[in-house]
């Protein structure tokens, strides 16, 4: 009876959405090119504060953002202010979470790990950690930035935790590095709004676009989000794993 | 008919397919292992819509770490625990 | 294509939430439905012929036609906070079950 009304219900919430979105946007079709005047094609052309031509890979110096990647370019610059709000809901999340988890007791549980875990971890942990800073260190020229970077540096840490039973990665310094990261975000804006007259203005020479040192202040930015969710969600990891042990 | 086609419908129906799997299992460490699988699928997806920033992310995170904090979850759980 | 199984996921989604009382397989649940709405809106800023949008030597100029990358920015947030999201609730799934001994909410009852 109730799996038959939630049937029911979702198929009916399905019709409607199916109606209201075809009404606007066809199901089986795409865009054929983006609407002139939009936001993103102004973000793509990098002229929301006026015409400067076309943007060539590897030669226009001084562009409005000077990075490669326009994702980067969004998310730490034009919206920059979104993404400050939007790791302090991570970090209101990760609060959370140790909050509850560190209210458990805990206890220890032996559990052996497989001697090729074991192995194989001291070799993988330090490829991981490299590839994660390098994923958020480049992430104005390639796919990737300081989310999945960060992402990646807390995988490491989980495989840590689970080649070895004993492993307790130092919840103060991610704790305190973390805290370090989100203050020098803010910072990086107030400087930004005493020198540009906005709040985390693009205040340093942007390059040339596609070159490593490039893009003014975002790849600074994207190394803090970096350290920030790596930290956060190795946070997230090990109050996981205390609880999990004792369960 | 094109490439882009081909692969989009078997895309399509292959998220279709592992998200039913992953809603109607009964065994919940079923369920979370078609999730882990959804995601695969959604990270496909998200490379054939030339979207390489959102698939990167959603490889490591949604294949990865999602997975793991759910199976900490119901690991240490009986028999009785893991029945729908 | 995909904007229809997208959609079907999230109508997945929300049957899988509605039909079960167990508080992890609602969670399943939602995110199925997350991953639904996630593709959807990547297909919204999809462009026919449009290259993924990094400027490159491939792709040198900006003048080419890109995908929209403002649905991208918003999607690679959104998933950050989904998992942030999914380990607040398993924690509190996990309290539930500290507390009452099960995960299923029809054998909590109303009172505590």
């Amino acid at each position: 009876m109730k799996r038959v009304f939630a049937g029911l219900l979702a198929v009916a919430f399905g019709v409607v959405l199916l109606l209201g979105i075809s009404a606007s946007t066809g199901l089986f079709s795409y865009n054929e090119e983006l609407l002139d005047d939009s936001a993103a094609s102004h973000y793509i052309a990098k002229d929301v504060n006026g015409d400067t031509g076309e943007i060539i890979f590897g030669e226009t110096m001084d562009a409005e953002t000077g990075s490669a990647n326009m994702v980067t370019s969004v998310i730490a610059n034009y919206r920059s202010f979104d993404t400050l709000g939007e790791v302090t809901v991570l970090f209101l999340a990760a609060l959370g979470v140790s909050l509850l988890a560190g209210s458990m007791d805990k206890g220890r549980k032996r559990r052996k790990s497989g001697f090729i875990l074991k192995v194989s971890s001291g070799i993988l942990f330090p490829l991981m950690l490299v590839t994660g800073i390098y994923i958020f260190t480049h992430g104005h020229l390639t796919p990737g930035g300081g989310f999945p970077g960060g992402s990646m540096i807390a995988s490491s840490f989980l495989l840590l935790y689970l080649a070895d039973e004993n492993f307790r990665a130092n919840v103060r310094g991610f704790k305190i590095a973390e805290g370090i990261a989100g203050t020098l975000y803010v910072v990086l804006g107030i400087i930004g709004l005493l020198a540009g007259g906005y709040f985390l203005i693009n205040f340093l020479p942007t390059g040339v676009v596609g070159n490593l040192f490039s893009g003014g202040i975002i790849p600074i930015v994207y190394v803090i989000i970096g350290l920030k969710v790596g930290s956060e969600i190795t946070g997230i990891i090990t109050d996981m794993f205390n609880e999990e042990v004792k369960a | 008919m094109n490439w882009f086609n081909i692969l989009e419908a078997g895309v399509s129906v292959l998220l279709v397919a592992v998200a039913l799997a992953a809603v109607l299992s009964k065994k919940l460490l079923v369920s979370i292992i078609f999730l882990s699988a959804l995601s695969m699928m959604a990270v496909s997806a998200f490379a054939l819509l030339s979207a390489p920033d959102v698939a990167v992310t959603e490889a490591v995170i949604g294949s990865g770490l999602v997975t793991f904090i759910f199976v900490a979850s119901i690991r240490n759980l009986g028999k009785a625990g893991e029945k729908l | 294509m995909i904007k229809f199984a997208s959609l079907l996921l999230i109508v997945i989604g929300l049957y899988g939430i509605l039909s079960t009382r167990n508080v992890i397989k609602i969670l399943v649940g939602i995110n199925v439905m997350e991953i639904g709405i996630n593709i959807f809106i990547i297909a919204i800023g999809f462009v026919n012929g449009g290259a993924a949008p990094i400027l490159s030597v491939d792709n040198p100029g900006s003048l080419l036609k890109f995908v929209d990358p403002v649905a991208q920015a918003l999607v690679l947030t959104s998933i950050v906070i989904g998992l942030g999201v999914t380990a607040l609730g398993l924690v509190f799934a996990r309290k539930i079950h500290k507390k009452h001994g099960t995960y299923d909410l029809s054998e909590i009852g109303g009172e505590s």
